[in-house]
Order: C-alpha cells, then sequence, then structure tokens
C-alpha cells in the first residue's frame, strides 16, 4: 500500500469534518477519491501531506509513519491543492525554477516538465495571464517537478475545458504507465470511473465506500433513459419481455443497462410496438442517488 | 542548514521582481540624492560649516527621516511584502509541503526580511558616505574631505537596524497571520505613532516599548560623558542602549513564538 491511514479524524473547532478515516492506496493505482463539496476531501488531502496534523489514528505512506519521516515522505510526493499555488508576477519557467531550485532539480527537468504539459512555447510569459487551464497545468508540472512516486491532485480538472479534462487524464494514464500512482480528488462520479482503477467515497467526513472500480460499477450501474410518447404503455410491453423497469413518469422511464446490444434491441421492440422513441440514452447515476445506493447495501 | 539555505534563496528567487525587495534599493538611494541634491544647489551658503558639522547634517537628514518615522514604516512594509508574496499566490501550503523542514521555511522567510531591512539601512550608510565624499569632490568649498566619519555612521545605521528587529518580528507574525493589508498596516501604524509620541516625550519606560527604538535609537546614540555636562566633543556612537537589548530579546521571542502559533494554526 501506498497510502494507509487508520482511523484518522479532523474537526475544525467542534465541527468533525473527517472521521475515523481508513484509506488503502494499492502502489501503481489511480486513486479516486469523490465526494461531494464539503465532504471533508481537501482536510484528508492536507492530512496526508502533513499540512494539518490529525489528532487521532495514524498515517503511513510508503510504508512509512508521516509524522516521523515527514521530508522523506514529502519528498517522493508531488501535490496538487486547490487552486495551483503560483506567483502571478514570475513567468510560468520562473515557477518551476523557483521549485527546482528548492528540489535541487536541473534546469533540463524544468523544460521536459514544460513540454510535457505544452507551456513550452508560453514559458516566458508572466504565469498572472495565462488561462485557467494553462495555470493548472503549470500547477502540475510542478508537482511532477521532482519526479514522485505519489502524485496528489485535489480536483485537477476544476474548471478546464472539455479538452483540457482530456489532457489531464491522458496524462494521468501516461503517468501510472510509468509506476506511479496517483491519488485524485473529485467531486465528479463520471470523471473518475473514466480513469481510475480504485475508488473511496466520502461524504460528511466518512469513508461510504473503498474498492475496486469494477466493485463501483456493480452498485452504481448506470441506467438507459427511455422518452416515449406513453411511458406507460412502453413500460408494459417491457415489462413482457423481460425487462426490468426501474423509475417511471409521464415523459420517461428507466432501465438498468447491460449493453449497447440491449439498447438497441430495447429501441427496435418499442418501435415496432407502434411506440414514438423521443430518445434513448445511458445515464449515469449522480452522487446523490449512488450515495443512497450505498447506504441501502450497506 | 542546507533547506534553510534553499529557502533563503527561493526568497530571493521570488522576490527580485517585486517593489519589496526594490524599495530596499530605492528608498536609501531616492533619500540620499535628495540629500546631496539640497547640499549641492546650497552649497555657497554651507561653504563657512565646519567639516564635522557638515557631515552631521548631511547624514542627519536621512537619519532623522528614518529615526521618525520612516524607519518603522518601512519595516512594517518589509514585514507584508515578504509574506504577501505567499498569500497572494496562495502558496503557503505548498512551501509547506516541501521536502524541507519547517523551521527552515519559517527562518529563512524571517531572515530574508531582516536581510532587506540590512541591506536598506547599509546603504543608506553606504550613499551617506559616497554621496558625502562626491559632494567633497564636485565642491570642494564644502569641506567633506577634511573629516571622517564613515565608523560612526556605519555604527549608527547598525543600531537603527538592531532597533527595528522588534518591530520586525512583530509584523512579521501579524503578516504572516493575516491576508490583508489593513490590519498588519493599521496596527503597525497606529503603534508606530504611539512610539514616536512616547520617545519624544522622554516618557521613562518608552525603551519597552518596540515601535519607539528607532527614534529611541537617534536619540541614545550619541554617548555623553556623565561626568562632562553640556554637548559631548568627540562624536563616539553608544551602540547598545538598553532600548537596543529590548529591540532583540523581543524579536527573538516573537520569533520562536511565531513559529509554534503558525504551527498550531497549521495551513488552511
Amino acid at each position: 500500500m501506498v497510502i494507509q491511514t487508520q482511523g484518522v479524524s479532523f474537526s475544525f473547532g467542534n465541527q468533525q469534518v473527517v472521521k475515523s478515516l481508513s484509506l488503502q492506496v494499492p502502489a501503481g493505482s489511480i486513486y479516486g477519491f469523490l465526494g461531494p463539496n464539503g465532504a471533508g476531501k481537501t482536510t484528508t488531502i492536507k492530512m496526508l501531506l502533513n499540512l494539518l496534523q490529525s489528532g487521532e489514528g495514524s498515517i503511513h505512506i510508503f510504508g512509512q509513519e508521516l509524522q516521523t519521516n515527514r521530508i522523506s515522505i514529502l519528498s517522493q510526493i508531488g501535490s496538487l491543492i486547490e487552486q495551483p499555488a503560483i506567483y502571478h508576477h514570475l513567468t510560468g519557467k520562473e515557477n518551476l525554477m523557483n521549485r527546482a531550485l528548492l528540489l535541487q532539480v536541473g534546469e533540463t527537468r524544468v523544460d521536459e516538465m514544460l513540454k510535457l504539459v505544452q507551456l513550452t512555447n508560453a514559458a516566458n510569459k508572466k504565469a498572472g495571464q495565462y488561462s485557467l487551464g494553462m495555470k493548472q497545468r503549470l500547477g502540475i508540472a510542478l508537482a511532477l517537478l521532482n519526479d514522485p512516486k505519489l502524485l496528489i491532485l485535489d480536483e485537477p480538472t476544476n474548471g478546464l475545458d472539455p479538452n483540457g479534462i482530456i489532457e489531464i487524464r491522458e496524462l494521468l494514464v501516461r503517468l501510472v504507465g510509468t509506476g506511479k500512482t496517483v491519488f485524485i480528488s473529485s467531486h465528479l462520479l463520471a470523471e473518475i470511473e473514466k480513469m481510475a482503477t480504485h475508488v473511496g467515497i466520502i461524504n460528511n467526513g466518512e469513508l461510504l465506500f473503498q474498492g475496486t472500480i469494477t466493485d463501483l460499477q456493480n452498485i452504481s450501474q448506470p441506467l438507459i433513459n427511455i422518452e416515449t410518447d406513453n411511458t406507460v404503455d412502453a413500460a408494459n410491453l417491457l415489462k413482457r419481455h423481460n425487462f426490468t423497469v426501474t423509475d417511471i413518469d409521464n415523459d420517461r422511464l428507466f432501465v438498468p443497462f447491460t449493453s449497447k446490444q440491449q439498447v438497441g434491441e430495447i429501441n427496435t421492440l418499442l418501435v415496432q410496438n407502434n411506440i414514438t422513441v423521443f430518445s434513448i440514452s445511458k445515464q449515469h447515476k449522480d452522487l446523490e442517488k449512488l450515495f443512497l445506493d450505498i447506504t441501502k447495501s450497506n | 542548514m542546507k533547506g534553510f539555505l534553499l529557502s533563503f534563496r527561493s526568497e530571493f528567487y521570488k522576490t527580485r521582481k517585486t517593489i519589496g525587495f526594490w524599495g530596499s534599493i530605492l528608498l536609501p538611494l531616492l533619500i540620499s540624492i535628495l540629500a546631496f541634491t539640497m547640499f549641492f544647489v546650497k552649497s555657497e551658503e554651507l561653504k563657512s560649516t565646519p567639516p564635522m558639522l557638515l557631515w552631521i547634517k548631511f547624514s542627519m537628514i536621512s537619519l532623522a527621516m528614518m529615526g521618525t518615522l520612516l524607519l518603522p514604516i518601512y519595516t512594517i512594509f518589509i514585514a507584508y511584502s515578504v509574506n504577501n508574496v505567499e498569500h497572494k499566490a496562495d502558496t503557503w501550503k505548498t512551501i509547506f509541503s516541501l521536502p524541507i523542514s519547517r523551521w527552515s521555511v519559517y527562518g529563512a522567510k524571517f531572515a530574508y526580511a531582516v536581510f532587506l531591512v540590512f541591506l536598506c539601512l547599509a546603504l543608506f550608510a553606504l550613499f551617506t558616505i559616497g554621496f558625502g565624499n562626491l559632494l567633497g569632490t564636485l565642491k570642494p568649498e564644502l569641506k567633506f574631505n577634511a573629516y571622517h566619519m564613515e565608523v560612526q555612521l556605519m555604527e549608527v545605521y547598525f543600531k537603527l537596524f538592531l532597533s527595528s528587529l522588534g518591530i520586525l518580528s512583530i509584523q512579521f507574525l501579524l503578516s504572516l497571520l493575516w491576508a490583508d493589508f489593513l490590519k498588519p498596516m493599521g496596527l503597525g501604524f497606529v503603534a508606530t505613532i504611539a512610539g514616536v509620541t512616547v520617545a519624544s516625550k522622554n516618557w521613562e519606560y518608552s525603551y519597552l516599548f518596540p515601535y519607539a527604538h528607532p527614534m529611541e535609537a537617534i536619540t541614545t546614540m550619541i554617548k555623553r560623558d556623565a561626568k562632562v555636562p553640556g554637548p559631548p566633543r568627540e562624536l563616539q556612537i553608544d551602540m547598545f542602549t538598553k532600548d537596543v537589548y529590548v529591540s532583540f530579546a523581543i524579536a527573538i521571542v516573537v520569533f520562536i513564538a511565531g513559529y509554534f502559533i503558525v504551527r498550531k494554526k497549521s495551513v488552511k
């Protein structure tokens, strides 16, 4: 295990924001740390970086206790917490050079990182003039500068356009291919599902679920959302043909998704029985619904 | 120690393009140029002034400004600007998650603020000596070359430096805790006014109040012989007066306490 915590808690005054958290992050994984805003994700990450000191429980990273091995552990971690921390009056390259100075990394590595995050052309531009996506990429370059074994990213795709999100996702998958472990937090289930190998779900400071992505998919089965002119007839028809209808209202009905093939079959069946299909699509459960399911299954 | 040196170098790298850093160079330069111009223009009136008095008059332009309001305000500004770099960029969390001990990061930042104040005052001494000699060369009727007080000037400015450490440590902590400009600046300004007031009224306990120390440093700088009343005949600088000790003690205590306050507060 790269990260292993046991019974970690944290309170701001009287308010307990993290409750007895036990994380297990295996080496070489992309661990998606999922939860709505205010669930305790950032607080947990700050504890993993020893920025906040937990009163209870233990945190082991790379098999070493964090508090007593702080410097040797931190030298193998790269992190990006919330907004990228960037000096706006310095250029992108100067931001990296400053960090390189602190980490005793050479200029060649700085240039490599600029290339990796595609900022070579903007290297000598003031970071304050960067777009949000460029800042985020610079933040990732800063996190990767010391070639860390573990990368901790807090909502790295926040505020990025779809292209930026795809770029970061591809970058992370490439990094894990080189033997790194990535711990990434997000409030978007679909986002995590696309890249994570392992998932931990936190809500109100409590870990609701932890396991592989397959374990999660078994719980968070996607649905087929069908919009028709007559949902009642459609539901009866589908039931007669051994499909499960999980939910129905005036405009639409929902059937658990199993394969693309099945979506086609449903469509054909409805159309052949003179039911007009306005739309038919695969739909992920939102976090709220997923939480309900997890709580039920527990 | 390595972490401290790396952090200190990084402080310079980060601030070398900011007004905080350049202020330390421009402030003594501008005031010295001002003093130079005044003497250059008024050389006719000043040519009968004895050399020692000439040097004293010339150096007192900068010293009086620094000793009253300017040094405390400048110190408050330096403490703010060194910390503001991190507040503005939201980088506290990054510098405290570097594989460098927290003492080194905190200590280097404080040491850098001390260095900037030192740099500024050292340049004041240097520019005063330099411009004084330049005046002596350009206007030979001003007898700057007939007297030398380089050592005394350096001593006075070093005394001013020591006397600013108390204010610096307090303002450093305030600026570290508060991200906004107004709170540390406002408190510092009020305290400076109070300091100048108590020091100028010669209140007997004013040496205990750090914001009064720069002014105290100027008023106590001339070593007086208690046995010989009247003005001293020789310029001897009394460096280690009790206000300097108090300033130094406050700096050490607040610096150490500050570390634990910052640790306890953690990084939000």
